[in-house]
């Protein structure tokens, strides 16, 4: 088998790999919101509220700690 | 949050970018009028020397509306946004702001040298990586100052999770670096054989390889320029004007990686019937055709955000500039895909098929999302409203007009010529020589060109509007909240 063979032999199971990837992660996606381990659509309200002092969807562990030394 | 009651949201890059969007739009578009122009007329190609040839400007006007242009776009937005859907002000660090505007200052007197580059015919001869290389040094050093204000302002964000928009930005980072970066591997001849000009280089690959490597940039700069970044804007500006969350975030998260691992390995459909192997071609076109369905995705989450909304449509102009724009990014991802199957190819290579689908994607996909964007940003960044909805009206109509008068007659146009291309006797020898089909096509050069005019006049409109916003609209009291006000 020459190089140009193998290339495209390659370029194909790496193509089925990654389709089994995404598709994993749409299964993903939807069992982890059935389980209620996570909740994906509350992201979407990043954008609608998005004032500097509009209390954030999900606070940032290393912005609260922050907050909190200057409030001292 | 209590320390933070006075602090604003700073705008002061966003706004020159806006700037230079409008500036390099004004410019590029005119540009683009005037070739389409000498296409119809080609005593238009000698009004000023070698300077005003269709060959010196063509590059010119790719480059300016690309990287100009749409680039000066995609940075007001994101120095805009950004920091809205991180909630964290450019202000709060000295450092992201000092970055930022070196960003811009390095980027604007960059355009400005490039582009009088091109003018004088300094090029390497790639499309879309026309620049030597000097110039593609500080354009590497102005992508990286994106990069770190990009990572600069996520690694003091309170918002944890980045919305989708951020991960359509980085995505745009990341992949123009990459493949900027292989694609421009030159070699500065001057330095290697001692004679010759220092500003000449050539390309680390050769032949086909050239031609591979050429394609995987030249494919991607459509996908991580025109497409992935205007992907960001919509998915923050639709749901914010229209005040509806996106129907489905899990949506566009799957579109988001979908559209990553298929557009790469699109490029190759440019190289159809060409010396690179045969597997690959097939790929190419495979991969052109998959490509529907995470476009398709983005595209359709759009429009069903404006479920049970859809009164805004006729109310509110930017959302119809906005679902406009979805609109032809989905009938531009289905005609692409058309192109690559390789017997459809046979007749749209080479012909005006390919500019007309180019201009259906750039003019009601990219320019329309830019400057509703814009429009949107402006009340907020101004403190103004803006300045007239008839104008803005009035403006869109024209512009529609336009980009349908434009890829109306490319089709028939690159259709036309593409058979003629083919026709044979009944002997076997070719029917038409090349002029019988440019004489053919001169009507629809001359439509064009006429498109062009409206839509020139149309971006001048949006330009003049904006100008007005700036300057000496209604002040506005306080930030509107979702709906953008206009007079
Ligand atoms: C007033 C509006 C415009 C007019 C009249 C216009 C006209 C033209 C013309 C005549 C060409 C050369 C076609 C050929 O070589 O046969 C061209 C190429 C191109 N234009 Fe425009 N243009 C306009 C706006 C834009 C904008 C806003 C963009 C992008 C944001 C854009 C992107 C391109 C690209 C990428 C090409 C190269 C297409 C290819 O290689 O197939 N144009 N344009």
């Amino acid at each position: 088998m020459d190089i140009r063979n193998i290339q495209g032999y390659a370029s194909f199971f790496m193509t089925i790999f990654l389709v089994i990837v995404l598709y994993g992660y749409i299964i993903h996606l939807y069992r982890s919101e059935k389980r209620g381990e996570r909740d994906y659509e509350k992201y979407g309200n990043i954008a609608l509220d998005d004032e500097i002092d509009s209390k954030p969807i999900e606070e940032n562990p290393k912005a609260m700690s922050e907050n909190e030394e200057q409030n001292k | 949050m209590q320390s933070n009651a006075a602090l604003e949201y700073d705008y002061s890059v966003a706004k020159l970018f806006t700037y230079t969007a409008i500036l390099f739009g004004i410019l590029g578009m005119t540009i683009g009028t005037l070739i389409a122009s000498q296409m119809a007329f080609p005593e238009l190609n000698y009004l000023f020397g070698e300077y005003g040839t269709f060959s010196r400007l063509r590059p010119v006007h790719t480059t300016v509306v690309v990287y100009g242009f749409t680039l000066s776009g995609v940075w007001a937005t994101f120095y805009y946004l950004g920091q809205r859907v991180l909630k964290v002000s450019m202000a709060e660090s000295k450092f992201l702001m000092f970055i930022g505007k070196l960003h811009f200052w390095l980027y604007f007197v960059g355009a400005l040298v490039a582009t009088i580059s091109l003018l004088m015919g300094i090029t390497q001869a790639k499309e879309y990586a026309q620049y030597e290389w000097p110039i593609d040094i500080v354009i590497v050093i102005i992508w990286v100052l994106w990069g770190i204000s990009i990572f600069g302002i996520i690694g003091i964000r309170r918002e944890k999770s980045l919305y989708i928009s951020l991960w359509y930005y980085i995505a745009c980072f990341l992949g123009v670096a990459m493949l900027y970066l292989f694609n421009n591997m030159a070699v500065p001849t001057y330095f290697v054989s001692g004679m010759g000009s220092i500003l000449h280089s050539v390309s680390m690959y050769s032949g086909t390889n050239d031609a591979l490597v050429q394609w995987w940039w030249g494919h991607n700069a459509v996908a991580f320029v025109f497409t992935v970044p205007i992907v960001a804007m919509i998915y923050y500006f639709l749901p914010k004007e229209s005040g509806q969350a996106i129907y489905s975030y899990k949506l566009s998260l799957l579109s988001f990686w979908g559209l990553m691992f298929v557009y790469l390995w699109a490029g190759s459909h440019h190289l159809l019937y060409s010396t690179v192997p045969d597997w690959m071609q097939t790929m190419g076109s495979i991969f052109s055709v998959v490509l529907i369905l995470p476009s398709w995705g983005s595209a359709i989450n759009m429009l069903l955000t404006m479920k049970g909304e859809w009164n805004q449509l006729t109310e509110n102009p930017l959302i119809k500039f906005m679902v406009l724009a979805s609109t032809f990014y989905m009938l531009s991802t289905l005609e692409g895909p058309i192109q690559a199957i390789k017997s459809v190819n046979a007749i749209a290579h080479f012909t005006d098929w390919i500019p007309g689908h180019v201009h259906d994607g750039v003019l009601g996909w990219v320019v329309f999302m830019v400057m509703a964007g814009l429009f949107h940003m402006a009340p907020r960044m101004f403190k103004r409203e803006i300045y007239s909805k008839k104008l803005l009206e009035a403006q869109f109509w024209l512009q529609t007009t336009a980009v349908v008068l434009y890829f109306t007659s490319m089709w028939i146009a690159g259709i036309t010529q593409g058979m003629m291309w083919r026709a044979v006797d009944e002997y076997g020898n070719l029917m038409y020589s090349f002029i019988d089909t440019v004489a053919v096509l001169h009507p629809y050069y001359a439509i064009r060109a006429l498109s062009g005019v409206l839509y020139l006049v149309g971006f001048l409109m949006f330009a003049y509007n904006m100008i007005k916003t700036m300057s000496s609209s209604r002040e506005l009291t306080e930030e509107p909240q979702f709906r953008s006000p206009m007079a």
